[in-house]
């Protein structure tokens, strides 16, 4: 399929998993026009956008960075600024993306050279640093960034909720600005995972994989394995750059805790290995299958949690207790790493493979 | 006399690389085997299976009797195997009295055997306390083999002693070697260098693509110079 | 039987690599025209000490174990918070006796805490070696995956058991209040802190140079396959010296939750940052490298804050890349990696 770049799910189950959440996703503002709903539905988009570039560099390359949350704030941070400080229209959203996406692919630049300076051992370390660092500088450039509360701003009209493009009493259902930014995300998402996928399986790709079994050997076959991460790099950031001004043109907002935070960082580990490292399709899957979890198993805990509670029961309503999910998720987090290193992708198209 | 040790159909496997494909070989307990070849005939890989570095995925290695291709390297040393490897592995921030600390394991130095020791290479007396990555390659050499017989071992696997090294401490190693030999030692001794293999050698093997393609004592090849040029191909070098 | 090549070379010196050992000295007295008072600096000096001792003991583990066992451990900073939390079950039941102005009863607290902090930080590197970092011994990606998963795990399990709030802990009453030296006031905690560090360095150099198991893991570190090659089953020094290291992590745990008088989980990732830049300072198995690391990072962090308080952690990135620009592998690089 020339549209998948050659690279089909390979799983019946998968291609139907993928058609249905593709599916509900193209219709969730006919069919769940809730605010909950869609925020879910845009997290969903945004997220399998960050964690696809996000497994270009893991899964693709082998390297761990701790600093992707950094890229995708970075994104974010320009778009925001920009509607912030020029007001709502299209050229500030033009402005913020010209200045965000270079500046992401110029600081991925910087740090994949210094690293390659340094012994390589250093690298997921030294970009935890970075990331520590860029996070607590966003909230002191407070003049710029708004500092801990961040900063709000509006769109451009025809984007806005209030902008009534096709009324309700012409299909049943309002298409308003609000309906226009969700699919606006959604197209950008899906061209962005369409591009990840042609980059994986272009002899670019070919060749990272390659450098991921054993760079030694890639390096003596004549490869400049040191351009290669790079590019890979680099590419990785300005998707996730992408991603991060999708989530701020949605939320309207940006700050420290949406876009910088560390937990954003380990929300992307747990859903490139849960979904499935090197597969780019683990990301639309692990992105699904963790953002419904966050928001609806949340209230299941909470539930379970105020049971054990007036059981009387010891210790459990501490580990139910909804703020803990996290918990369960590094414990499913730790055993797919040992148990099942490629995922849930890995798994159905194992099944495939075993039962043909 | 018997076989020390020997190796019967081993395989080894490096990640997708097939590099010993069916060795068999024996090495005589108390006369020193050479083991000849070109570059990346698995020369180096055989002694590494053998010392259990990198495991045998197939076949059988055994060693005074003992099957040995699944012991751990810790346990293989303990059964009395010394091992120089080709990168002589010296422990650069130890000083020499530590590296050779380290090679009498349970034991303390015996004073005896070090004077002994001394009388080949001098260097280590001079620079006892010195760090071992101070000293010249040549004496690194030194250092690693003298690691390797502080104390007595039954085998001992030296992997190109001679490589890169002055002529003068060439001869050196091989009175050292010659000696050892003399004190009952069994070994097996991986050389390009065809002199010090003449010198030493009682047997030969050469290796080629992963199996040993001529087995036989180093008295004929010595004498016979048409088989001399036929396994030269396989660039021995002839030294003077 | 004459050694040609060398029969006559004098012994050759070992040259010592000094240049390291000064950098905190000179970065000290470069401030002091910068702070102005020399009271000021006095006072940061010693906070910076303080500090750097602290993160030097948490992070002698890590570059040990790192530089020995090639583990990279991303959930040290789990044993920093696990030491403090553990402490406060002796501090808070003992309250009694910690705000009394004894030391004798100050010290019945303290040391019990910094003992059973210990304990069950060793115990705990015990679970973590054998069940996190063993089935995935040399994948370095899974051991980053793994023990970033253990670093949630434990944080998110100290919430569980204790709550997400903060736990105070008050330093106890005789370590109140400051040493005078005319115009300079030092905090008793903090020359107690320096105290600590120093005996910690002194006692691992010892053991290090002075005892057949520090042999091993010095040459371990350089080339743990030779090791094995002559007869020693590093693998079981390697369990012991992953639980001294989490022991001494555990440690500092409590030393910090002392300093800042609060414990709460958020600490292991606030340190595990410092300790990673003060392990690549200082170079991988190197605890003397470590040592002027933490040093180091303390009197940026600390000076730093005081002359432009913004730049904070970045300021810190700063110096890492300013020396790794110098030293690409850190101030010693011990291992052959």
């Amino acid at each position: 399929m020339m549209i998948l770049s050659g690279d089909p799910p390979r799983s019946r189950l998968l291609a139907v998993l993928l058609i249905v959440i593709v599916a509900l996703l193209l219709a969730t503002p006919w069919l769940f026009p809730g605010a909950k709903p869609m925020n879910v539905a845009v997290k969903i988009c945004v997220f399998a956008v960050l964690v696809a570039s996000y497994d270009l560099l893991l899964g693709y390359t082998g390297t761990v960075s701790f600093a992707h949350t950094m890229f995708y704030g970075i994104g974010s941070y320009a778009v925001a600024i920009a509607l912030y400080g020029m007001g709502p229209s299209w050229a500030a959203i033009g402005t913020g993306i010209v200045i965000g996406l270079p500046l992401a692919m110029l600081l991925a630049l910087a740090i994949g050279l210094f690293s390659l300076r340094v012994a390589a051992i250093f690298f997921a370390m030294i970009t935890l640093a970075v990331a520590s660092a860029f996070q607590v500088l966003a909230s002191q450039l407070s003049w710029l960034t708004g500092g801990e509360d961040g900063r709000t701003f509006r769109l451009p009209e025809l984007l806005r909720p209030g902008t009534v493009v096709v009324s309700k009493d012409a299909f049943g259902f309002e298409i308003n600005g609000r309906t226009l930014t969700y699919y606006l995300i959604f197209a950008v998402s899906v061209l962005l995972i369409l591009a990840l996928l042609r980059v994986v399986n272009s002899p670019f790709g070919r060749v990272l994989q390659a450098i991921r079994e054993n760079r030694f050997r890639a390096e003596a076959l004549g490869y400049r394995t040191v351009f290669h991460l790079t590019y890979a790099n680099c590419i990785a950031a300005t998707v996730a750059a992408c991603a991060g001004i999708l989530n701020a043109i949605w939320l309207r907002y940006v700050g420290p805790d949406t876009s910088l935070s560390f937990s954003i960082m380990l929300d992307i580990l747990l859903m490139v290995v849960i979904g499935g490292m090197g597969t780019i399709y683990g990301a639309i899957i692990g992105a699904g299958i963790f953002i419904i979890a966050q928001n609806y198993l949340q209230t299941l805990m909470g539930t379970a949690s105020t049971a054990a509670a007036d059981a009387g029961l010891p210790l459990l309503p501490g580990l139910l207790h909804p703020d803990r999910w996290l918990l369960w998720l590094g414990l499913l987090f730790i055993a797919s790493v040992y148990f099942f290193p490629t995922g849930v992708v890995g798994r159905l198209r194992r099944a495939k493979e075993g039962a043909g | 006399m018997s076989d020390l040790l020997t190796l019967a159909g081993v395989h080894t496997h490096i990640g997708r690389y097939h590099i010993l494909q069916g060795v068999d070989l024996a090495v005589p307990e108390g006369q020193t085997t050479m083991l000849l070849g070109r570059n990346g005939a698995g020369k180096t890989t055989t002694l590494r299976t053998i010392m259990g570095l990198w495991p045998a995925s197939r076949g059988e290695i055994r060693l005074g009797g003992e099957r040995i291709e699944a012991s751990t390297t810790p346990d293989i040393a303990r059964l009395g195997v010394g091992y120089v490897p080709e990168s002589m592995a010296v422990f650069s921030d130890l000083t020499v009295r530590e590296n050779l600390v380290l090679g009498a394991r349970d034991g303390d130095l015996d004073e005896a055997r070090l004077d002994w020791i001394f009388g080949f290479f001098p260097a280590l007396r001079r620079f006892w306390l010195s760090r071992a990555g101070a000293l010249s390659g040549g004496q690194k050499q030194m250092l690693s083999i003298a690691r390797a017989i502080v104390e007595p071992r039954k085998l001992l696997l030296i992997d190109e002693p001679t490589k890169g090294l002055a002529p003068a401490i060439v001869m050196a190693l091989i009175e050292c070697l010659k000696e050892i030999k003399r004190r009952g030692a069994t070994i097996l001794l991986v050389e390009q260098n065809f002199h010090a293999a003449r010198e030493l050698g009682d047997t030969v093997l050469v290796m080629d693509n992963g199996t040993i393609v001529h087995r036989g004592p180093m008295a004929e090849l010595a004498e016979d110079v048409a088989l001399q040029e036929r396994l030269l191909g396989l660039s021995l070098e002839t030294h003077q | 039987m004459t050694d040609t090549a060398t029969s006559s070379e004098a012994l050759p010196k070992p040259k010592r690599d000094f240049l390291p050992v000064l950098l905190p000295a000179a970065f000290a007295l470069l401030m002091l025209p910068l702070v102005g008072s020399a009271s000021s600096w006095a006072t940061l000096l010693a906070a910076s000490l303080a500090m750097g001792m602290m993160i030097f003991i948490m992070a002698s583990g890590l570059t040990l174990v790192f530089g020995l066992m090639d583990v990279l451990n991303f959930g040290h900073g789990a044993f920093i918070a696990v030491g403090a939390y553990v402490a406060t079950l002796v501090f808070l039941p003992l309250a009694g006796w910690s705000q009394a102005d004894s030391l004798a009863s100050n010290l019945a607290v303290l040391v019990p805490a910094a003992v059973l902090a210990m304990g069950v930080t060793a115990l705990l590197g015990l679970l973590v070696e054998r069940v996190l970092i063993l089935p995935v011994y040399g994948q370095h990606l899974k051991q980053i995956l793994m023990t970033t998963g253990g670093l949630i795990v434990a944080e998110q399990s100290l919430y569980a058991l204790w709550g997400p709030q903060i736990i105070p802990m008050p330093l106890p009453a005789s370590l109140r209040g400051s040493f005078i030296f005319g115009d300079v006031a030092v905090a008793k905690y903090r020359v107690l802190a320096m105290l600590i560090g120093l005996v910690v360095f002194i006692a691992i150099q010892l053991v290090l140079n002075r005892t057949k198991i520090g042999l091993l893991i010095r040459a371990g570190v350089e080339n743990r396959e030779m090791v094995e090659a002559l007869g020693y089953r590093i693998r079981r020094l390697f369990l012991g010296v992953f639980m001294v290291g989490s022991s001494l992590a555990g440690l500092g745990g409590v030393m910090w939750g002392l300093y800042r008088e609060q414990v709460h989980a958020s600490i292991g990732d606030e340190l595990t940052v410092l300790v990673f830049i003060v392990v690549i300072i200082g170079g991988l198995g190197s605890i003397g490298g470590c040592f002027i690391g933490a040093l180091l990072v303390a009197m940026v962090a600390n000076f730093g804050g005081f002359l432009v308080p913004k730049l904070a952690l970045v300021s810190n990135i700063l110096l890492m890349v300013a020396i790794l620009m110098w030293r690409p592998r850190g101030l010693y690089a011990v291992t052959s990696r």
